[in-house]
This record gives C-alpha cells, sequence and structure tokens, in this order.
C-alpha cells in the first residue's frame, strides 16, 4: 500500500509540472494556433536562471528563505523575458505566413537556445542546491510524500488559481478569451491583439519557470537537454487534456503524471518516456481533441 | 542615412538583450568551489552585435518591402541568376558536364579523409532529397525521419550478424523496410492537421530510438552492433582506402538516380497530386484525388531514400548504435531542406553541401555548429522563406499548332 501511495504522490508531483508547462502551450495554441515548440526551452532556462541567482546568492552568504525568493523572480522575470523576445523575432514576422513556417521556425529557436546555453554555460549535468528544506511535520510520512513533492503540489495549486482569477476577472483575462475566440473581431472591438499575444507568452512563460525551478530542485540535477522531454511530455498533457482548453491542460497534466508514475512503478522503468510518447500517439489517433477540448471541424 | 530614431530603436534592442543574456552568459558559477565567474565582455559583444544586427534587419525588411511593392506594381515574375541558368540548354549542359567532372575525379585530387567527408555530405544530399519529397513537395511535416534511417541501418546490421546477408542483399530489403515502416505509420497517422502530423511523427522516431536503445536481446542495446562488413565489389578484397573511394563513387551513382527519379516524379501525376494536397487539402479531395493513397506513397517513397541511406550509413560507419539516430539528426535534415528551399532539388544539394561541409571545414567554429542551424532555421522562416534557390514550378503554355510546324 505504501508503494502504491508513493508512486500516487510522485505521480501527481510529475503531472503538477507537467500542467504548469502544458498551460502555457494550452493558452498559447489557444490564440495563435502554434505548437511553441520553444516553450520546453523556456521552462529549461527558467530553470538555469533560477540555478544561477540561487548559487551566487547562497556563494555571498544570503539566508535561505531570500535565496528562494529571489531566485524564484528572477527565473520568472528572464524566462518571461526570453518568451516575450522568442515571439517577437520568430513568431511575429510570420503570422500570415503558412501553417508550418512558424512551426518550424520554432524548431530552430528550440535548437538554437539549447546550444546557446550549452555554450554560455556547460554540457555537463548541474547539482541544483536544496532550496527547500525537509519539514518537521513531515518526518512520519516521509517514507511516502516529501516535503518538496507537498512545497510542488502547493505551489502548483496557488499558481493555477491565481491564473484562474487572472483569466476570469482582469481587463486583459478578458481580452485574451476574446482573442481566442475569434481574434479579427478581437481587433475589431478594440482589442489589442499584439499586446494580448506577447501577455499570453509572457504568462505561459512565467508558469514554465515556476515549473523549471520546482523540478530542478525537486530531482537535484539540471541539464540543457531537459527542456525537450519535457516539453513534448507537457505538450502530451496540453493534447490529452484538449488543446487549447486550460482545465483541460492541468488535467491531461495529471493524468500524465500518474500513468508515468505507475507504469515505471509497476511494468518498467527503462521505458519510462515511451509509455509518455506512446499515450500521445494513442491520443491522437483516437481523440485528437482530447479530454476537455471541443472538436475541430475545419471549414472551406 | 539613419535618422537619431532608427539609432536609438536599435541602442534600445541591444540593452534589452544585454539584458536578457546577463544571467546565462556573464555569469558562470562553480558550486562545488564556491566561486562566481563574471564574463563582463560578453555583455559587451552581445551588446555591439544585436546593434549591428538590428541595423541590418531593419535596412534588410525595408529593401525586401519596396522590392516586393515594385514586383507587385510591374507584374513581373523575377527568377534569380540560378534559375535562368538552369533553363537554359546552353549553361546547363556545361555547368552539368564540369560538375560531373569534378566529382568523379574527386578521389584523385584530395585526400582518404575528404572522401570520406564528402561521402557523408552526399548521403545526406540523399536524405534531404528523400525528406523533400514529403515535406517539401507534399507538405507533410515528418519529425521522425531519422526512424526510417535507423531501420535501414539496423536492418543491415542485423540481418549481416545474424544471417550473413551482404551488401546488396540488404540494400533494396533496408529500403523495403523502411518504406514498409512508412505505410504502417503513415496509416494512423495521416488523417492528423499538420502540426498534430509534426508532433506524432516525433514521438514514432523517439518510440524507435528507445525501443533499439532498451531492447537488448534484440538490438544489443546502447552498446550498438560493431564489425559490420563495407561493401564488396564482385568478390575483390578491397584496402581501407579503395572501400572509401569506392563507397564515394556508390554514393555519387545513388545521388544521381536519386536525382533522377525525384525529379521525374515531380512533374508526374502523383507528383502533381503532392503538390495539390500542400496546397489546399479540401480543394484537392473535391478534385478527386484520393487523399491517403497520395500521403501514403509521399511518406513510403520519402522513407525508402531514407532506409537505403540507413544501409549505406552502416557500411561507411562499421558500427551503429541508437545514439546516431536522435531527434536532432531529423532536425539537421529539415534543417538541409528548408535552407536550400522546400521542393527545389538543387536548393537540397546545395542546402546538403553548405550545412554539411561547411562545418566540417571551419573546425574552430563547430562547437556552433547547432546554434547556427537553428538561427538559420529561424531566419530562413522569417527573411526568406522560399529558401536559397526557391522551386519554380514548371509552367505549361499553350501553342497553336501552326506555330510548331514552323
Amino acid at each position: 500500500m505504501d508503494y502504491f501511495v508513493e508512486l500516487f504522490f510522485s505521480g501527481l508531483t510529475r503531472g503538477s509540472i507537467y500542467a504548469l508547462i502544458a498551460l502555457g502551450y494550452t493558452m498559447v495554441y489557444g490564440i495563435i494556433g502554434l505548437i511553441n515548440f520553444a516553450h520546453g526551452e523556456i521552462y529549461m532556462i527558467g530553470a538555469f536562471t533560477s540555478f544561477i541567482v540561487a548559487t551566487v546568492l547562497s556563494i555571498y552568504g544570503f539566508p535561505l528563505l531570500a535565496i528562494v525568493v529571489l531566485a524564484g523572480f528572477a527565473a520568472i522575470i528572464w524566462s518571461s523575458a526570453y518568451g516575450y523576445t522568442v515571439e517577437k523575432l520568430a513568431y511575429k514576422p510570420l503570422r500570415h505566413a503558412p501553417r508550418l513556417s512558424p512551426l518550424i521556425s520554432a524548431i530552430g529557436m528550440s535548437i538554437f537556445l539549447q546550444n546557446y546555453i550549452l555554450l554560455a554555460q556547460t554540457s555537463d549535468f548541474l547539482a541544483f542546491p536544496e532550496l527547500i528544506p525537509d519539514l518537521d511535520f513531515m518526518e512520519p510520512y516521509a517514507h511516502v510524500v516529501g516535503t518538496t513533492d507537498l512545497v510542488i503540489l502547493a505551489t502548483t495549486a496557488i499558481s493555477m488559481l491565481a491564473l484562474t482569477l487572472l483569466i476570469k476577472f482582469t481587463r486583459i483575462g478578458k481580452a485574451m478569451r476574446a482573442t481566442s475566440q475569434d481574434r479579427t473581431m478581437a481587433m475589431l472591438v478594440g482589442i489589442n491583439v499584439d499586446r494580448v499575444i506577447s501577455m499570453t507568452f509572457i504568462i505561459g512563460s512565467a508558469l514554465a519557470a515556476i515549473g523549471g525551478m520546482l523540478i530542478a530542485s525537486h530531482i537535484g540535477q539540471i541539464n540543457f537537454m531537459i527542456g525537450f522531454i519535457a516539453g513534448i511530455k507537457a505538450f502530451t498533457a496540453a493534447v490529452l487534456g484538449g488543446i487549447g482548453s486550460i482545465p483541460g491542460a492541468v488535467l491531461g497534466g495529471f493524468v500524465l503524471g500518474l500513468t508515468e508514475s505507475f507504469a515505471t512503478g509497476y511494468v518498467s522503468s527503462d521505458y519510462e518516456d515511451v509509455f509518455a510518447f506512446g499515450l500521445l500517439v494513442l491520443i491522437l489517433l483516437f481523440k485528437p481533441s482530447g479530454l476537455l477540448g471541443k472538436a475541430d471541424i475545419q471549414k472551406v | 542615412m539613419f535618422s537619431l530614431k532608427e539609432t536609438k530603436r536599435s541602442a534600445l534592442i541591444s540593452l534589452w538583450f544585454m539584458f536578457l543574456t546577463f544571467p546565462v552568459l556573464v555569469i558562470k558559477v562553480d558550486a562545488i568551489e564556491q566561486t562566481v565567474y563574471w564574463r563582463w565582455e560578453n555583455m559587451l559583444y552581445i551588446g555591439l552585435g544585436s546593434f549591428i544586427l538590428s541595423i541590418f534587419g531593419k535596412i534588410f525588411f525595408e529593401r525586401q518591402k519596396s522590392r516586393r511593392e515594385r514586383q507587385i506594381a510591374e507584374k513581373i515574375e523575377k527568377h534569380s541568376l540560378i534559375q535562368r541558368a538552369l533553363r537554359d540548354p546552353k549553361y546547363l549542359y556545361p555547368l552539368g558536364a564540369a560538375f560531373f567532372l569534378f566529382a568523379v575525379t574527386y578521389p584523385y585530387l584530395f585526400s582518404t579523409y575528404q572522401i570520406n567527408v564528402m561521402t557523408t555530405a552526399l548521403m545526406y544530399v540523399v536524405l534531404g532529397l528523400g525528406l523533400n519529397i514529403v515535406v517539401g513537395v507534399a507538405g507533410l511535416l515528418d519529425l521522425g525521419y531519422v526512424a526510417f534511417y535507423l531501420v535501414g541501418a539496423y536492418s543491415y546490421g542485423l540481418l549481416n550478424m545474424h544471417f550473413g546477408l551482404g551488401f546488396w542483399t540488404v540494400l533494396p530489403i533496408g529500403a523495403l523496410l523502411a518504406a514498409l515502416l512508412g505505410i504502417l505509420l503513415g496509416f494512423p497517422v495521416l488523417r492528423l492537421r499538420g502540426d498534430y502530423l509534426a508532433i506524432v511523427t516525433l514521438a514514432f522516431g523517439e518510440i524507435i530510438r528507445l525501443i533499439m536503445e532498451n531492447w537488448n536481446d534484440f538490438s544489443q542495446g546502447p552498446s550498438g552492433i560493431s564489425n559490420i562488413p563495407r561493401p564488396g565489389l564482385l568478390g575483390f578484397d578491397l584496402t581501407l582506402d579503395q572501400a572509401i573511394t569506392y563507397l564515394y563513387y556508390l554514393m555519387i551513382v545513388m545521388v544521381l538516380v536519386t536525382i533522377f527519379v525525384v525529379n521525374r516524379l515531380q512533374n508526374s501525376r502523383l507528383g502533381r497530386a503532392w503538390v495539390a494536397l500542400r496546397e489546399d487539402e479540401i480543394a484537392c479531395q473535391a478534385m478527386g484525388i484520393d487523399k491517403t493513397k497520395t500521403k501514403l506513397t509521399a511518406f513510403a517513397l520519402g522513407a525508402t531514400w531514407a532506409g537505403m541511406v540507413g544501409v549505406i550509413f552502416a557500411a561507411k560507419t562499421t558500427f551503429i548504435n541508437p545514439a546516431s539516430f536522435t531527434f536532432l539528426e531529423s532536425a539537421i535534415i529539415l534543417a538541409i531542406v528548408v535552407l536550400g528551399g522546400m521542393g527545389s532539388i538543387l536548393g537540397v544539394i546545395l542546402g546538403a553541401v553548405i550545412l554539411i561541409l561547411l562545418p566540417e571545414y571551419l573546425r574552430a567554429l563547430s562547437d556552433y555548429r547547432m546554434l547556427a542551424f537553428g538561427a538559420i532555421m529561424v531566419s530562413m522562416m522569417v527573411f526568406r522563406p522560399q529558401g536559397l534557390i526557391s522551386n519554380v514550378r514548371r509552367h505549361y503554355h499553350y501553342r497553336p499548332k501552326k506555330e510548331q510546324q514552323k
């Protein structure tokens, strides 16, 4: 039973990270219909930024709480800046181009960013500092669920609540919903669509940065390639839940995380990635609209 | 020439990039030794570089815009010098002959190492031409192309290990197996729309690689298959140098055959169906083209070339393992097609030669190879989506009978 609970919590933890990244995919897809291939790289840059800032601060002897907060903020700020810049450079000039052009551009951006980090930093795995200390009251449960798992779940829940509030009740949230329903119409009623798109990239990148920092402190090491696999898995989560749907991305993230955790726990850990990719293929073949998505009807 | 406003804008852009790259490029930490390195010089480079690039980018955009406006106004279709030369037999034949002569005498002029490098480049030419059928002509973005390449390489490796089959026997078998896999994968996924198709093919490519990596009994896992024999020539014993030269000529023949076949295909009924499918799926269906069949043939034919090159790859390196078939490989082949010009045969050849040979000779810059690949893919899409040499579609003119008799 303990093993089951342990797998369950590890699945939830993975799932919440996937959900955080998947939100970025789903929001961008909902608004401009593009699979933002470079999103996994934004997440990786978030992990690297928080790593660098946290290490520098700990060398200069800052207290732990300050390190966590500042590293988190730095990750969010720089990831958002990268997301914004990537959109301006690689996607905005191609907004009216054929469908494949922005996708190829996105793949190029993803390769570029990976190698940029590889050249600017290192190709080795870096040990991520332990940012979250073990809490005392968690001691009796430590064999099934760690403190980091709990922190990750809590942070994810807070971020998602904030996102929901932002989309439901703020002006920019309303503009985002309008743009995703009909971009031309949104433009006609005076919404600055360019700004909405930039904002979507910024919010998605910020969520990815949070995910990057959390997972890095959970796993304990980072590398310039982490964005690729995480990106595809998060995309799987987004498709699973129905791409374009925000609750769908969260649901898809958890379903994927749990599936992966149980499959590796009970079947075989060698094929960890195969399960995720296989799931992606199966969903796209049998239910391309996902769990909560709307069917996509092509009109002439 | 530059107004103050322009300069200010460029300065702001360079400031933004200095901010953007600050944590990753400037700071480098060593967590074990607890030291921080500040590399301020990088910030200076980025600042200057982005300032200059932003000015050039602006000029380029302005010129492109004015040129496009002029073209629309004058209603002319402009072709570049190369395209005009290619159309005219007066230039085409001597040019082709010169290239052929160069290709034939190449092994006598250069060292074994150079021949090896050129063989690799030729392999990528064929791979690029194969992917070009799928991506360039039929417009199906296939990100798992390397899977077919893997199937070719492994079919030679495994069939040779278990049954002792030779290179020439496996070459068609590898091609066939790859084509079969293409059809098998193609059947379910071809219902999907463009971008979903890209992701599913990527996932398939990764799944096949991961299976090869983990299924030790079948493929010997990450340690791979070694001691694969080089191709034989009518039972002669070849020295290593001779074998390399032989492989080079083999590749030249292969490239010529590929160019011939792809060229014929493009202007065939099937080729025109592919182009129609790429341009508009619904209209194409309405014209009575069998969508599934047309897509499947594109997939299978593209896969065939990858399978054959895979067999040759295994024979050339004599050692294969799953690490040679990552997504990056697919991305390189895609970059070749994109850089050269989607759908254009000559463009793909040029793309392969540039992307494979240049990094080989600019060894000092080889670290920046993948960085450049990424940058090329983005900037080609933004600045020159048609590629270096754009594909000129064949025009059919109606000529009255009288004129022909003259």
